[in-house]
């Protein structure tokens, strides 16, 4: 049990709740999921409490991640891309606080959980979908018909474009999901290794030495892929967004 | 062979697929850094390319990871 690398996922039920046979309770991940929600407007709302125009610190680091989610979104969906930035930024800090809360020691990872990443990523494909048919009628099937292939490659090509569509919101899904829930499970296994080493007398905790080294570093290499995630889902957002604002491109 | 025995082999015959992925993105890096080496000015640009580039190749590596995960714990 101690040394079960799953466990840490484990949903708990903290306030059950349930009405006509629909179980809505409370549990650690929606927990977590309010604290994600906390954290990210406590941090934007104080930085930004006493606004100057030689920002303080916590002002230059709420700027900063605004002017990144900007230039992302700018550079590759275009200015037009602009009014789809509250959402972006939405999803960008959401992914990032979940992430981050998760690497506190006992803390619940809620994006190791691929339902909330699915429906993080369905609703992106939902806004793309939408977006796109709306403003560009069934112009936004040239999506899928790339022009200046030649005729007899052309079923094919739209074949394989359909199915790349199609994959793409498991793919944007399943990136952010096992790669939280890959990054922990390794954290733990090698946090039992110092564990397992360390009970087997003195040579054992001379040994425990190298796992110890290899769980500090991994720390350090998950908060980069903590970010790091957060800003690919951002910059896919932003593509898949370009699609539907330019499609035929 | 024991069912048991053929899951244990599947998930580890399915992290090669991690492996071959781990290729393809030494391949992206290894030529961004050549190219921004060769163009220090060009580099900063192609920044957010270069992640997407990363991100649709390591999905696949991901895709074969959670396969093994799925035939270990599921």
């Amino acid at each position: 049990m101690a040394y079960d690398p799953i466990h840490q996922f484990h949903i708990e039920k903290l306030i059950p709740i349930e009405i006509g046979g629909v179980d809505l309770s409370f549990t650690n991940s929606s927990l977590f999921m309010a604290l994600t929600v906390a954290g990210a407007s406590a941090f934007l709302l104080l930085a930004t409490r006493n606004r100057r125009l030689i920002p303080s610190r916590g002002q230059s680091a709420a700027e900063l991640t605004y002017q990144f989610v900007e230039n992302t979104l700018k550079d590759s969906a275009g200015s037009a891309g602009m009014k789809f930035f509250p959402f972006v930024f939405t999803l960008f800090m959401f992914i990032l606080v979940a992430n981050l809360w998760g690497m506190f020691p006992y803390f619940f990872t809620v994006t190791s959980h691929i339902i909330v990443t699915a429906a993080l990523s369905l609703t992106v494909i939902i806004v793309v979908l939408f977006y796109g048919f709306w403003k560009n009628g069934l112009g936004f099937l040239k999506l899928f018909v790339p022009s200046g292939v030649p005729k007899v490659l052309l079923p094919f090509i739209t074949l394989i474009e359909v199915l790349s569509f199609i994959s793409r919101p498991i793919s944007l899904s399943i990136r952010l999901f096992a790669n939280m829930l890959a990054g922990h499970i390794t954290l733990k296994v090698f946090a039992g290794f110092v564990v397992a080493l360390g009970s087997a007398g003195f040579l054992g905790i001379l040994g425990a030495i190298l796992p110890l080294i290899a769980t500090v570093a991994l720390t350090a290499l998950e908060f980069l892929v903590a970010a790091l995630q957060a800003y690919v889902f951002a910059i896919l957002t932003c593509l898949y967004l370009n699609d539907a604002i330019h499609p035929g491109h | 062979m024991e069912a048991e025995a053929a899951k244990f082999l599947g998930a580890g015959i399915a992290c090669i697929g991690m492996g071959t992925a781990g290729i393809g993105l030494g391949h992206i890096f290894g030529n961004y850094l050549a190219g921004a080496i060769r163009n220090p000015a060009a580099a900063d640009g192609q920044f957010g390319r270069l992640i997407f580039g990363f991100a649709v190749t390591e999905a696949l590596g991901i895709f074969s990871l959670l396969i093994a995960l799925i035939l270990l714990f599921g």
